[in-house]
């Protein structure tokens, strides 16, 4: 699925952080974002998945076709690992949790309260939560966090099985992955010198 | 829309979920009240009325904070922003959770928390229907307050703060059915008006709270 980013401009808050931000993604290429802290990729990541409206620029994609997964794993402790991954399954519409709990070794632990794991397995199932969305473009927030290397390699599988399935990622990381079909985007060349965003409600309020 | 309206329930009942919270201290208030307005039952036949709308009132808005703060905090709301099931939606279905699991049970408890009270005979028909028909127009309120006020921190001050006033409306006409129907007289007509309130804030406040929501996720 073609995604296409063309002069996108973000804020936080009311700081514009990032301009003219620019990248095609087509099906089955992953893109990885670099840049040191602060400088704005969990706020792109969060333009993308649509949780905030651009300041300017556009995003061109198919609605409904990104995923996303930010720093919060997004579980609720009380219920179970199968609970969890069930309920997002029905949310998304999607098929079984079968393929999503295998991909991720959560067989052992699904009937485990969520709150009773380790923050590495807490991560494991929020990244499976992925696979039962069914959706194509994947943006993911420092997906790696607490994992360990095996787990590492696991989810850098679970990224190359989509990719050849036609899917895509666009992935705030700073660990190298090893994906074949991985290209890097540095957004330090598009950090804006964070002016002030203008408020029509704000410059009125204080007018 | 299901799923997320059982998950709700399910974390409700489940250890440390509300369930219970609104009920206990709705039982609380009632059961203190006596105490400390003394045993004299013309006084507590008159203030009936009154003491069990207001005490279904607070034990409403103190599980209100919960609706979205747990889900803004570990992330699920960030998530279900994306999904395909709209914002207006995930507050409709917050808010018929929230109903289901504090206003529903305070509907059950009112008449025997009567009895405590000594409200006349013929006012339990109308407490059971005006809390029936009230107590969801202070969730679907309550929702929209908490989508107003998620993500702050110690937001429960605030929260209260803007909710209460628009909780007066329902005050009125729902204490005012069972004091009318306490009295022996015809109270359909408060009743059709609180019915109206809850209609209308069904009908509009699930669209604002997802506004407020989708402010509050920037």
């Amino acid at each position: 699925m073609h995604m296409t980013v063309t002069d996108l401009a973000c804020a936080r808050g009311s700081l514009q952080v990032l301009a003219g931000v620019s990248f095609p993604l087509s099906p089955g290429q992953a893109l990885i974002l670099r840049g040191p802290n602060g400088s704005g990729k969990t706020t792109l990541l969060r333009t993308l998945a649509g949780l905030t409206p651009p300041l300017s620029g556009k995003i061109v994609a198919e609605p409904d076709a990104i995923a996303y997964a930010g720093h919060a794993d997004g579980l609720k402790a009380q219920l179970s690992v199968a609970e969890n991954l069930r309920f997002w399954a029905g949310i998304f519409g999607g098929s079984g949790i079968d393929d999503a709990v295998s991909a991720f070794d959560l067989a052992e632990l699904l009937d485990r309260p969520a709150g009773e794991l380790s923050a590495g397995q807490k991560r494991r199932l929020s990244l499976a939560r992925l696979l039962v969305t069914g959706r194509a473009i994947w943006c993911l927030d420092e997906p790696t966090v607490s994992l360990d290397a095996s787990n590492v390699a696991r989810f850098a599988a679970a990224v190359g099985a989509h990719l050849a399935g036609g899917g895509s990622a666009i992935i705030a990381t700073h660990i190298d992955l090893g994906l074949p079909q991985a290209d890097i985007l540095d957004i330090s060349p598009f950090v804006a010198k964070s002016l002030p965003v203008s408020d029509p409600f704000s410059d009125e309020a204080f007018a | 829309m299901i799923g997320l309206f059982k998950r709700d329930l399910a974390l409700a009942v489940r250890a440390g979920g509300g369930f219970g919270l609104g009920l206990a201290f709705f039982l609380i208030v009632t059961v203190l009240v006596p105490f400390g307005v003394g045993p004299n039952t013309g006084i507590l036949s008159t203030i009936a009325p009154g003491i069990l709308w207001l005490g279904a009132l607070l034990a409403c808005l103190l599980s209100l904070d919960r609706v979205f703060q747990l889900d803004w905090e570990d992330g699920s709301l960030d998530l279900l922003a994306t999904s395909p099931l709209p914002l207006e939606n995930v507050a409709a279905i917050k808010a018929l959770a929230h109903w289901v699991t504090t206003g529903l049970p305070l509907v059950v408890a009112a008449p025997i928390l009567g009895v405590l009270l000594n409200l006349p005979g013929p006012g339990y028909g109308w407490l059971m229907a005006s809390l029936a028909l009230g107590t969801p127009a202070l969730s679907a309120i309550g929702t929209f307050g908490a989508a107003l006020t998620v993500g702050l921190k110690r937001g429960g001050l605030l929260l209260s703060l803007l909710v209460l006033p628009l909780y007066v409306p329902t005050l009125i006409f729902g204490a005012l059915v069972v004091t009318r129907g306490a009295a022996g007289l015809d109270a359909t007509t408060p009743l059709a008006l609180l019915a109206g309130i809850t209609l209308a804030t069904i009908a509009t406040l699930p669209f604002a709270a997802a506004a407020a929501l989708r402010v509050n996720l920037r």
